[in-house]
């Protein structure tokens, strides 16, 4: 432990309360609680807290309280108290900051300051409980148009088209590798993609053999580039193929599994030694540059037969319009844009918390370059970073998103509650970790079904909102930015994000 | 229309218009032409439908004596008499024009700010560069250029034996004002008649709207404009009068102008089947009707509207996938009507044969000489 750090959290037992039954000590993975069987009492080494509150929700009586530890330093607007603590584990470790999840720090959140619209005499509001209200959304490049021929009365579509997927909702499961997070976290999305009609993204560690006869069909596949379980098998099982060029939470840097988490079956679906660490470097070494990208993406189709869409994943950063215009002429079908508030397992604190942009702005001026460019329909946008509700998703989806990407929101329906300790391979959930005894924590039947519940209230939402402005089907507000209003934004932020101030 | 201009940032493009209306469109199938009669007293009876803000007319079959020459009726805001000049040497650069003249009017008829509106019947003249451009695109070339870079010029049609009438006020004091009844014959007349809520009177806000002989009369708002608008964009369409109907003619001339869709294609893309509808056709249907809604997307015109358009031998009527506005059809030996209200065709033909209320989204298709609008009756509510 760290000399001379005040605790984060506190631990209050009420030990009127307490019945000694010691639940508490086995959840913890931290070992905050200790039964002395001699003295029969409970310890509590709070220094080692993580505030995940596992043991106040498992407590039996309800005796255990965890909140911010009451000790401060002198008040310092400059000199926070996490500035202040992580200097002292520096100075004591010489050592990078680690962190897990999305930026914690107070960067505006553009979908708080944006309003949506409703229908008001003019044209009449739908309700969705009493009419048809569609979410269904399709994934890949688009002709500009079609050329439609008529035998007789029959029309004929000419055009070749290119793959594209469907899904049931526009919302899909972002990239969470095997070996990152649990097996049985892993399976749990794949399953309640499978049963939603969405998708599950794979990340870069590779599809399990076993799983692919099942929800490989639900599966988008990442070429990253540690090149982690890439095969002829896994790209030609999958719906779509990904590369991993940048990650939202660490843009510019690579993934970093530490070899205590790659144990037998990780290692297997790696295609790595078990034990070692499985590090992806920070660039992928066959991509310097954009005609490097365009041949990874046909090589990609090639041995796919052109049969699958394929999607270049990068981070928001300052020049996201045209990095995004290049990746679709070198022939991507799909560009995906992480936000400065996507998550991560493992991240640098520096890095995670002080570099890229937000989604909000980059999406919008992503979306808005490759219009004026006349390319729009040549990808689909997937945005990723920070949603928390499906409020979030409509905006995405008005600033001209065809689908967004949740990845925190999912890890929370399973339990998950931002500790940030996801790199300890601690997680008392049993979400981010490889110990067996964390990992039966979780039980696949009972977690995709929370994650189905997810994605079936987000629908419904979704329809309720799109019935107020009088539309029913999600196409018709993507893109549409008459139905958002800007508050409390300034006049630039407003023209990034094309939107109108709320009352103009 | 086709007033192209390009907006920096889509933040400040003004707000669109809001306009609710009453429409009615009828057409001999044999090719007769009659006068105005029907027209003037169907849109009579929907008066409370319009608030006297605008009100038009498209008649088709109006110039058999020039049928050849492209009938370019000009208005000129303010009877601006600079702009005049200057739009007729274009013309006379880039037409020859056979004959023409002011449109008669009848000055008794008190109507708001009336602009000089003008014919001219031309033929293109063009020069070497353009000499293998076709002759409609070299029309609708010109047509944007005399209405994007000469003030107080709007172009109301252009297209051949047909021509629109329009303006500020009722329908039926644009018809008196223009004199419809008395001078002009045709076997399609469509009328519209206008309820804005947020617009200055402006003769060229009027509808129908109209390129070449196409036109466009239209009842709705739609909500997915700031969609189709984006999706028009990508194809050089820019929306400048920011209305509906505007999106909604550009995607008419995108589709089946240009792309000479049918319109039984181009209305399953407007007002698409549902998913699950779609779900339950045989493979080839289902195949087609997917392509159609993944590709065409943008295109959906989704929240209310009802439209008739015309061009030459053909009048249609559509409305949306889930009927917010209302469309009657009928029709009587070789008259088809279309109408907002069952009623107005009623009073202007008391002893009508059939009548139905097509399904949203299946097109109401009146052709000369054939019998396809009963084509929707099957399909009918």
């Amino acid at each position: 432990m760290y000399s001379h750090l005040l605790s984060e959290f506190t631990v209050q037992r009420m030990d009127d309360r307490c019945i000694r039954c010691q639940v508490c000590e086995r959840q913890c993975p931290n070992g905050v609680h200790e039964y002395d069987k001699g003295l029969d009492r409970m310890f509590t080494y709070e220094e080692k807290c993580v505030g995940c509150q596992r043991c106040v929700v498992m407590c039996p009586t309800k005796a255990l309280f965890v909140r911010s530890h009451p000790s401060e330093y002198r008040m310092n607007a400059s000199w926070t108290r996490d500035k202040f603590q992580n200097l002292k584990k520096q100075a004591e470790t010489g050592g990078v900051v680690l962190t897990g999840s999305g930026n914690d720090k107070p960067y505006r959140i553009y979908w708080d300051h944006m309003v949506l619209n409703a229908s008001q005499v003019t044209n009449p509001s739908i309700d969705p409980l009493r009419e048809p209200m569609e979410l269904k959304t399709f994934i890949g490049r688009k002709p500009d148009t079609l050329k439609i021929n008529m035998d007789g009365d029959v029309p004929k579509v000419e055009s070749e088209l290119h793959p594209n997927i469907p899904l049931a909702s526009p919302v899909l499961f972002s990239a969470m590798s095997y070996g990152a997070i649990s097996y049985r976290a892993y399976k749990s999305l794949a399953m309640a993609a499978k049963e939603f009609g969405v998708m599950f993204n794979t990340g870069e560690g590779g599809l399990p053999v076993e799983m692919r006869k099942d929800y490989a069909s639900n599966a988008i596949v990442q070429c990253a580039s540690g090149r982690f379980g890439v095969d002829q098998d896994y790209l030609n099982s999958a719906a779509m193929i990904e590369i991993k060029i940048g990650q939202g939470a660490k843009p510019g840097i690579g993934g970093h599994l530490p070899g205590e988490k790659v144990a037998q079956h990780v290692a297997q679906t790696r295609m790595i030694p078990q034990g070692t660490d499985a590090l992806s470097p920070a660039p992928q070494h066959d991509i310097y540059s954009i005609e490097d990208l365009s041949m990874l993406i046909y090589a990609l189709k090639e041995a796919t037969n052109y049969e699958k869409p394929v999607s270049v994943k990068i981070a928001a950063v300052h020049n996201v319009a045209a990095i995004a215009s290049g990746i679709v002429r070198a022939g991507a079908d799909v560009v995906a844009i992480d936000g400065l508030r996507g998550g991560t397992g493992a991240a640098p604190l520096a890095t995670r918390d002080n570099v890229g942009i937000p989604l909000e702005l980059a999406l919008a001026s992503v979306d808005r370059r490759l219009r004026e460019e006349g390319i729009r329909s040549k990808c689909s946008i997937l945005a990723a970073g920070g949603f928390r509700c499906s409020a979030d998703v409509l905006k995405a989806i008005a600033l001209g998103a065809d689908a967004v990407y949740i990845g925190t929101a999912a890890l929370v329906a399973m339990g998950c509650t931002l500790c940030q300790k996801c790199y300890t391979g601690k997680c008392a959930w049993g979400i981010c970790t490889q110990n067996p005894y964390l990992v039966k924590r979780l039980n696949p039947e009972i977690t995709s079904q929370r994650l189905v519940n997810l994605l079936k209230a987000w629908s419904h939402e979704l329809k309720e909102m799109l019935g107020g402005m009088g539309i029913n089907a999600i196409e018709s507000i993507r893109g549409n930015r008459e139905h958002l209003r800007g508050i409390a934004l300034e006049e630039w932020e407003l023209n990034v994000l094309g939107v109108k101030g709320a009352g103009e | 229309m086709l007033v192209q201009k390009h907006y920096q940032n889509d933040r400040i493009i003004p707000e669109k218009d809001i306009d609710n209306c009453g429409l009615f469109g009828v057409m001999d199938t044999s090719g007769r032409r009659f006068g105005g009669e029907m027209a003037v007293n169907a849109i009579k009876n929907m008066k409370v439908r319009g608030n006297g803000l605008g009100g038009g007319f498209a008649i088709y079959g109006l110039y058999p004596e020039y049928k050849d020459y492209y009938a370019l009726h000009i208005m000129y805001q303010d009877k601006n008499m600079s702009a005049k000049r200057k739009t007729e040497e274009i013309l006379t650069e880039n037409f020859y024009v056979v004959y023409d003249e002011e449109i008669p009017t009848d000055p008794s008829v008190n109507v708001f700010s009336p602009p000089l509106v003008w014919r001219y019947f031309v033929k293109p003249q063009k020069n070497s560069e353009e000499a293998n451009m076709a002759d409609d695109e070299y029309v609708v070339s010109k047509v944007m250029h005399m209405n994007t870079d000469v003030d107080d010029v709007y172009v109301f049609s252009s297209g051949k034996n047909m021509g629109v009438f329009k303006g500020v006020g009722f329908p039926e004091e644009i018809a008196d004002y223009f004199m419809l009844e008395k001078l002009y014959e045709g076997y399609i007349w469509t009328v519209h008649s206008r309820f804005p809520t947020n617009t200055p009177g402006w003769w060229g806000g009027a509808h129908p709207f109209s390129m070449l002989d196409w036109t466009v009369v239209h009842n709705g708002e739609i909500s997915s404009y700031g969609t189709n608008r984006r999706f028009l964009e990508l194809h050089d369409f820019y929306c400048t009068l920011h209305t509906d109907t505007e999106v909604m003619a550009y995607a008419v001339d995108l589709l089946m102008r240009r792309q000479g869709l049918p319109i039984e294609v181009v209305s399953k893309i407007f007002a698409p089947p549902m998913w699950n509808a779609i779900e339950r056709m045989n493979k080839e249907e289902k195949e087609l009707y997917t392509t159609l809604r993944m590709v065409y997307a943008p295109l959906l015109m989704n929240g209310p509207f009802t439209v008739v358009i015309a061009h030459h031998n053909e009048m249609i009527g559509i409305t949306d996938r889930i009927r917010l506005r209302p469309i009657t059809a009928g029709a009587k030996g070789n008259l088809v009507f279309l109408s907002s209200e069952e009623m107005a065709i009623r009073r202007v033909c008391p002893d009508l044969e059939l009548t139905w209320t097509p399904a949203g989204g299946e097109p109401v298709v009146a052709r000369l000489n054939t019998q396809d609008h009963l084509k929707s009756l099957n399909k009918s509510i």
